[in-house]
């Protein structure tokens, strides 16, 4: 076996390690729980970045079979630069999450039930890792169940009566997502026959071209498409989002917003270009509606937000603002539009987990309260929280240097270059949307900055939690490194893209 | 509290509104609610609240969340809300963890709750939500039914899905897997990691309803116990020394067992598998159950048990497959042979994986059962 044939092993390694490792965490006590999680994570991100690094010396992608039976019979996984470059940026963002909420999760987790929250996390990373990588519409679909569950549990493990409503919320309507991604796949089986997705495709183009089964054909791609913007929150089915970022334990808060919800889009965009085949795709006109219902998002997220008094749930409908920008880039129907919503994912997944721990830091030193008011003068009592919260409110609300910034520019690029009428919505709504963001991001920041008055405050001793401070310095990091190394993740996201379809 | 009221009557200029949002004092409009607590819980009327200023030291030792709730004073009604005073020193101990937000959240949602909050699109919406739902669903039920005259007619033999892959699954089936069963040789072998993913959805699923259910803390198993003695009395919870119940528990759960062993056992044989057996087998231990009570069943199967059978399982079940998919994708020679189709002792990994699934299947259905029914083995 050479070199180059093992090393298309590991993506076949990074989803095995972290299913077994899963199991392996049930028996396990908390402490060591852990420590076998963080390993985990730490070897599929040095795994992803060889298998980013050898699809980038190849320049193509590679597929492999999983089992003695080739793809329409067997599975098979599929790697290019993107999806490694996707499991790389997953994995760094789910890591530091971590980091940054183990002291509140032994304050909030039941002693008995910490090893679980590790279970939890491992098979949500495999699931993660096996949406990304998967060439299989059914083998999408049982990961896609895994991460439902897995998310479920992250939001109820801390249990008070709110996550407990919470999740039977977030059940309920991912349940409904789940059912019309199954039945859109059922369909789309019955009218091809096939379940790998290269083959779905070829057979999709030639029922296009006929015009065979025109109706279910549709009817599958809308169900699909309505099915994955229901899990992963675009505006009109948001409802279950803010009670499940606002009250879970932080860690989960920020594996939710920045992973879990981009899984989905990740798999939306993959049975775009590879299941239904992207000309086919704009030929359904859903483009459209997605670019419609993901402006209205910008907006109406952002309007919520700024009504909100507690500042944990402020943040979570911020989250629904910033699916609908994603959304938007799809909608825009072209290259730039889906390169501009890629890397909106990977900024949004850096600064909205970074928004997350820096609060929860500030909040603690408030008297736990998530009332606005008691926030006042919280960036001097825990001074890196403060700093944490400022990078990352700048780069949402899109100032230069930071990570929101490029995916704004992106944004504007793709829509100035669209010939279809959607320029002047786009720049109005990104305006608008970018003025509301600052309205409340900023409001924050100057709340966090202003002096209580009161003399003698307590403040976190310097290095007190060092885990916590390590989290943050490196999404502050990370969220520099997006913005200002730009280029180099906009050329591997055009040229995984490229391997993509 | 009631000028409050009255300022929010009066609706208050732009520029006040603004400070206010901006001091974050009060919501620039008057939200509703995520959820609204339950009409007679204790705090919840307006009334409850001032009375905490009197005190209720000698309620200290039964107290629910109720009755703290009473203790968080109202300072004044800017900014200082949710101060919170234990009478009891132990008490504020235990509960100071989880109390500060969720029942100042309860309190101070409270406080958004008043009628003239709402306004009239709103109660507007509220009336016309349930039509519109109706509408929507009659719709998409009409929607799909159309779309569903439109699919291949079933059974057909030129329908898109008889191809070339069912075709190698029903002629090559049984040379390739090993198993007469094709279902199994489908869903063990030629898509074993779609069905790996499925049985760590079993497994996932537990681990959620155990985090949701089990007790863990002494108070909390003690209260149960004491519950539970007073519900046996009444002979609610647990119907013991049902003649009938045992009886038939006696002659059925052995051939119950039996049973769901020779579906496992013969899932590559023939009609039957892991998931079947499994489901069988956990009746049969749920029956158990029922007719002689958890402590005898807790002598077969505890925590513990389920834990290591599961580990065991899972764990094998991956392992395993990940050496079968290892060796296949990479064309290296196979320890595992499919042996002579028709034998017990066939179809490579088939068998074993079956007994994985099985032993899976069996205790998630008994743990959802106990977990359910009392919360805890």
């Amino acid at each position: 076996m050479t070199l180059n044939q093992f090393l298309q092993n590991l993506p076949f390694f990074s989803i095995m390690i972290a299913l077994i490792s899963g199991v392996v965490c049930s028996v396990l006590p908390g402490r060591a729980a852990k420590r076998v999680n963080a390993g985990v994570i730490v070897t599929v991100a040095a795994l992803s970045a060889v298998t980013l690094v050898y699809t980038l010396r190849t320049g193509t992608y590679f597929v492999y079979t999983m089992g003695h039976f080739p793809a329409p019979w067997g599975n098979e996984i599929r790697a290019g630069v993107l999806e490694a470059l996707t499991a790389l940026m997953f994995c760094i963002v789910m890591l530091l999450s971590l980091m940054g909420g183990y002291h509140k999760l032994d304050e909030e987790v039941e002693q008995s039930k910490v090893n679980y929250y590790y279970v939890l996390v491992n098979l949500l990373l495999t699931s993660l890792l096996a949406l990304i990588y998967t060439n299989d519409l059914f083998t999408a679909y049982v990961f896609v169940e895994i991460n439902t569950i897995a998310a479920c549990g992250l939001i109820m493990i801390r249990q008070i009566g709110r996550t407990i409503e919470a999740a039977v919320r977030y059940m309920i309507m991912n349940l409904l997502g789940s059912g019309l991604l199954l039945l859109g796949i059922c369909m789309m089986y019955g009218i091809t026959g096939h379940l790998l997705m290269s083959n779905i495709q070829e057979s999709v183009a030639q029922l296009a071209a006929s015009g065979e089964y025109h109706v279910p054909l549709l009817v599958s791609i809308a169900l699909m498409c309505v099915g994955l913007a229901i899990k992963s929150a675009l505006f009109p089915f948001h409802t279950w989002l803010p009670d499940a970022y606002g009250y879970s334990t932080i860690s989960s808060a920020a594996i939710l917003s920045s992973l879990v919800s981009k899984g989905y889009i990740f798999l939306l965009i993959k049975i775009i270009y590879r299941v239904v085949g992207y000309e086919v795709f704009q030929e359904t006109h859903i483009v459209n509606v997605f670019f419609v219902f993901g402006l209205a998002g910008m907006i109406f997220g952002s309007l919520n937000a700024i009504r909100e008094n507690d500042v944990r749930r402020m943040i979570a409908f911020s989250s629904i603002a910033q699916i609908g920008y994603i959304y938007m880039g799809i909608g825009l129907g072209s290259e730039a539009g889906m390169i501009a919503a890629l890397f909106h994912i990977f900024s949004h997944s850096a600064s909205k987990a970074l928004v997350f721990i820096s609060t929860i830091g500030m909040t603690d030193m408030s008297g736990y309260s998530r009332k606005f008011i008691r926030l006042t003068g919280a960036a001097y009592r825990n001074v890196i929280a403060g700093i944490g919260f400022t990078v990352a409110s700048l780069s949402m609300v899109g100032v230069p240097l930071f990570a929101g910034f490029i995916s704004k520019l992106l944004f504007a690029q793709a829509g100035v270059s669209n010939s279809e009428g959607k320029l002047l919505p786009t720049m109005i709504v990104l305006a608008v949307s970018t003025i509301l963001n600052a309205i409340y991001y900023l409001k924050t920041v100057i709340r966090i900055y202003v002096p209580s008055g009161i003399k003698d405050e307590p403040r976190t001793v310097w290095g007190a939690n060092r885990c916590y401070t390590a989290a943050i310095i490196g999404f502050v990091v990370l969220n520099f490194t997006l913005g200002i190394f730009s280029q180099p993740f906009v050329d591997m996201i055009t040229e995984g893209l490229s391997m993509f379809a | 509290m009631i000028d409050l009221d009255k300022e929010k009557a009066a609706r208050p200029s732009i520029k006040e509104r603004f400070h206010t949002w901006m001091e974050g004092e009060q919501d620039l409009y008057i939200g509703e609610l995520e959820m609204r607590p339950p009409k007679n819980a204790p705090g919840c009327g307006r009334s409850d609240i001032p009375e905490s200023e009197t005190g209720k030291a000698g309620k200290a030792s039964k107290r629910g969340e109720g009755d703290v709730l009473q203790d968080i004073r109202f300072r004044n009604s800017r900014g200082n809300l949710g101060e919170i005073s234990f009478t009891d020193e132990k008490e504020s101990g235990r509960l100071r963890s989880q109390i500060p937000e969720t029942l100042i959240n309860m309190v101070e949602s409270t406080d958004r709750l008043t009628p003239a909050g709402r306004r009239p699109l709103k109660i507007a919406f509220d009336r016309a939500y349930p039509v519109l739902a109706t509408v929507m669903c009659i719709a998409i039920v009409v929607l799909l039914l159309v779309t569903v005259s439109w699919m291949p007619p079933f059974g057909s033999a030129d329908n898109p899905t008889s191809n070339e892959v069912a075709q190698r699954y029903i002629e090559q089936g049984l040379t390739e897997t090993g198993a007469v069963n094709i279902v199994s040789g489908m869903i063990l072998d030629y898509r074993a990691f779609d069905t790996l993913g499925e049985s760590n959805v079993l497994f996932i699923a537990t681990i959620a309803v155990m985090i949701l259910m089990r007790v863990d803390s002494k108070e909390e198993k003690e209260k149960l116990s004491r519950e539970e003695e007073i519900y046996t009395d009444e002979k609610t919870l647990e119907p013991k020394n049902d003649v009938i119940i045992k009886t038939v528990a006696f002659l059925l759960v052995p051939m119950l067992f039996i049973f769901g062993i020779y579906i496992i056992l013969c899932g590559h044989l023939g009609p039957g598998g892991g998931f079947s057996g499994g489901a069988v087998i956990g009746a049969s231990l749920i029956l158990y159950a029922n007719a002689f009570g958890f402590q005898r069943m807790g002598k077969l199967f505890t925590a513990k048990t389920y834990k290591v059978i599961s580990f065991c399982a899972l764990g094998f079940y991956a392992l395993a497959k990940s050496y079968s998919f290892f060796t296949g994708a990479n064309e290296l020679e196979s320890i595992i042979s499919t042996g002579v189709p028709g034998r017990i002792l066939s179809a490579g990994l088939i068998l074993p994986l079956n007994i994985c699934v099985g032993l899976v299947v069996a205790c998630t259905m008994y743990s959802f059962y106990v977990l359910f029914r009392k919360g805890g083995y």
